[in-house]
């Protein structure tokens, strides 16, 4: 017997077994309680559609090569469009607030929030290969510090940007030192309980960060001192404008095309600052700790140190992000930094291929704006989200940009290929 | 007695209820090779382990001497401190290179405290300030002779994990000579390499020996050990058994009965004179 009519049928006898009670058998409440009604139809189509499913993945993956060359042709052409695709989608990062609504501009700066986090986590999952699962920690550390730094001493949104940062970065430190002797899942589990712990503790620090109920009323961030209000007249946006002789009308878009440019400029400035460390030795040493711990040692390179700058500067990222995520909301509370926003900025980085910056934000366009799109299928977009995610994992195990770009080179920079490129392990 | 650049005494590591190296003492003389020999499990790649810092020994003591006179004890450092400061380098049994990256990046990664003498420096070279890019230029330099003196330098911007075996291992040795080592330790550098590439690894080690770095060598092939060493240091079971020049080491008894097993107990009618032909025959 054929080996895949084999395993078809393996797959439909599990098949049977499973959709028997859940699809065969229907329960519907009669004059006299509950009675079963059998529906041999509907289970002989479920079996023979997995059966058949089943077979035809099967000859499917029979016909494709061996090994991961299959990849290769579409990385080529992904690696092709790339070189068309950053100024592409550059650009029309810059034009949006001009071609698109205030529902575009709100879903943008969305869309742009999860960037930046998906390249400050970059840092630490892509370069520095450490699985941080709690990066939502920073982000919340970002966000509480302006929050309160605001509420407690009245300091406008530019003044707290770099402190936030600043304190985000010193939590990174501290979260870094207790688990830099932990590789892999041991990382995972104690960032991930880091995550926790933060969230747990502005819950219940009632007092300083007014527990469940939040901080609300956080001040907007200012346009060189100008304000975004409807009543206008000196120090505002549209006052301004009036005093120099050129009347505009107010619209709430105007506030919101400005906090979508700040947060445009805060992921390119996230986007410079990796680039940039890519090149130079912190960022080299990064990616060779990534690649072997043991060698970066006996090169005299202080493992410690270079992971906890990775872990530092990763944070400020997060925090820089948590800060205007504040300013943009004007309320903040523990609701928003649960363990789902970790994962999804981890899936980000993970889909778009570690330490891909293109790869990252595609995937948080994929990720957040196509949620966003799906909207009105309601709960079937996760079901859809969930086999997209599969779908990719499947054809691109490496994410949707695999492959590293070499810091530097005597002659021209060519790719190298995802396998030789270690994901690290902790 | 002045050129004495490493002098390990007494030195134990025990895992438990094993002792990997027991109570060993030698000497490694400035601008010589020094060849550590053994069975395999004597104890060879843990004594490298110790003197890299790789692992704390249980006891004894490690004591480096530069040339200028600064002294470490090496037992007392950390292993990326031994690398920096008292400038021992290594190369791995099973070849550690960072494949992912190009053969010009692990040569860069190697010289990282040049590059990056701090933290605080390497972060203002990210807005190109601290002489970051002036230390670079110094470094790829650097690289670059390296990368010609291996015959590496057209394939530079190639994944070093792409390369050959046998440029593997020579990379390896380059990428160890770019952090300007005082001691280059070498755990079995020819090991898979065919006889022709074993000749050119010796002629490399001779080249490194004359810029004036010391070589400590663990090796299985006898005939590159026999041609390049100045002194030889035979273990057998975490103990030293013979210690001398390739000639002494070669003659001596103890050594012939580590290789073989011993002669009287198993197969007394083995003259111990026939039986010195088979391992070290390579060396004549």
């Amino acid at each position: 017997m054929n080996p895949n009519l084999k395993d078809a049928s393996i797959s439909a006898l599990v098949a049977l077994g499973l959709f028997g009670p859940m699809i065969g058998l229907k329960t519907e409440s009669g004059s006299i309680g509950l009675f079963l009604i059998p529906r041999p139809l509907a289970l002989a189509a479920a079996v023979v559609a997995v059966f058949f499913g089943r077979l035809l993945l099967l000859t499917w993956r029979g016909q494709r090569p061996r090994g991961t060359q299959t990849n290769h042709k579409l990385a080529e052409t992904i690696k092709r469009s790339g070189r068309f695709l950053t100024p592409a989608l550059l650009t029309l990062a810059i034009v949006l607030p001009f071609i698109s609504g205030r529902y575009g501009i709100d879903l943008g700066i969305l869309v742009l929030t999860y960037v930046m986090l998906g390249w400050g986590l970059n840092i630490v999952v892509g370069l520095a290969g450490l699985l941080d699962l709690g990066y939502v920690a920073f982000y919340a550390v970002g966000a509480y510090s302006f929050a309160l730094l605001a509420q407690t001493f009245g300091l406008g949104f530019w003044t707290c940007l770099p402190l936030a940062g600043l304190f985000a970065a010193t939590w990174g430190v501290m979260l870094g030192f207790p688990v830099l002797r932990l590789r892999g899942d041991y990382l995972a589990i104690v960032t991930l309980a880091f995550g926790e712990i933060i969230r747990i503790v502005l819950l219940n620090a009632a007092s300083i960060t007014g527990g469940p109920n939040g901080i609300s009323g956080i001040p907007r961030p200012t346009l060189f001192g100008l304000q975004f209000t409807a009543a206008g007249g000196h120090g505002s946006f549209t006052g301004f404008f009036e005093s120099i002789g050129y009347p505009i009308e107010y619209s709430p878009t105007q506030r919101v095309a400005f906090l979508y440019y700040v947060i445009l400029g805060l992921a390119l400035l996230t986007n410079w600052v990796t680039l940039r460390l890519r090149r130079v030795a912190l960022g080299r040493a990064w990616e060779a700790l990534r690649e072997d711990e043991v060698a970066c040692r006996s090169l005299g390179i202080n493992v410690t140190v270079t992971k906890l700058t990775a872990f530092a500067i990763g944070a400020t990222f997060g925090g820089l992000a948590g800060a205007f995520f504040a300013t943009r909301n004007a309320f903040i509370s523990p609701e928003s930094f649960t363990f789902i926003e970790s994962a999804i900025v981890l899936a980000i980085v993970v889909l778009g291929g570690l330490g891909s910056q293109l790869g990252t934000a595609l995937a948080a366009i994929v990720m957040i704006g196509g949620f966003e799109v799906f909207r009105d299928l309601a709960d079937y977009r996760m079901l859809l989200f969930g086999l997209a995610l599969v779908l990719i994992m499947v054809l691109r195990p490496r994410g949707l940009v695999s492959g590293r770009t070499p810091s530097v080179a005597l002659g021209r920079r060519r790719e190298i290929s995802a396998e030789l490129v270690a994901e690290g392990r902790g | 007695m002045d050129s004495v650049l490493l002098r390990v005494t007494d030195l134990t590591m025990r895992f438990g209820g094993l002792t990997a190296v027991n109570a060993l003492s030698f000497e490694a003389r400035r601008g010589e090779i020094t060849s550590v020999i053994g069975p395999n499990g004597a104890g060879k790649t843990t004594v490298f382990n110790c003197i890299t810092g790789f692992y704390q020994p249980t006891s004894g003591s490690i004591a480096l001497t530069h040339p200028n006179g600064a002294a470490f004890q090496l037992q007392t450092l950390p292993g990326h401190r031994i690398a920096r400061r008292a400038r021992v380098a290594r190369t791995f049994q099973n070849i550690r290179l960072f494949a992912g990256m190009t053969v010009l990046e692990n040569l860069l990664v190697a010289q990282h405290n040049a590059l990056m003498p701090n933290v605080g420096s390497g972060l203002l070279a990210v807005f190109g300030l601290g002489g970051h890019h002036a230390a670079e230029i110094v470094a790829i330099d650097r690289a670059r002779g390296w990368l010609d003196r291996i015959n590496l330098l057209p394939r530079a911007d190639d994944p070093a994990g792409a390369l050959p075996y046998g440029d593997q291992r020579r990379l390896e040795i380059a990428r160890a000579m770019c952090t300007q080592p005082v001691l280059l330790c070498l755990d079995e550098p020819a090991a898979g390499l065919n006889p022709r590439e074993s000749d050119a690894l010796a002629a490399l080690l001779k080249t490194i020996q004359a810029d004036g770095c010391s070589v400590l060598l663990i090796e299985h092939d006898m005939g590159v050990v026999m041609r390049i060493s100045d002194h030889i240091i035979v273990l057998d079971h975490g103990k030293l058994i013979s210690d001398g020049d390739p000639a002494h080491v070669r003659a001596d008894p103890n050594v012939i009965a580590a290789y073989l097993g011993e002669g009287d107990e198993d197969d007394p009618d083995v003259p111990l004179a026939a039986a010195s032909d088979v391992p070290l025959a390579a060396a004549r």
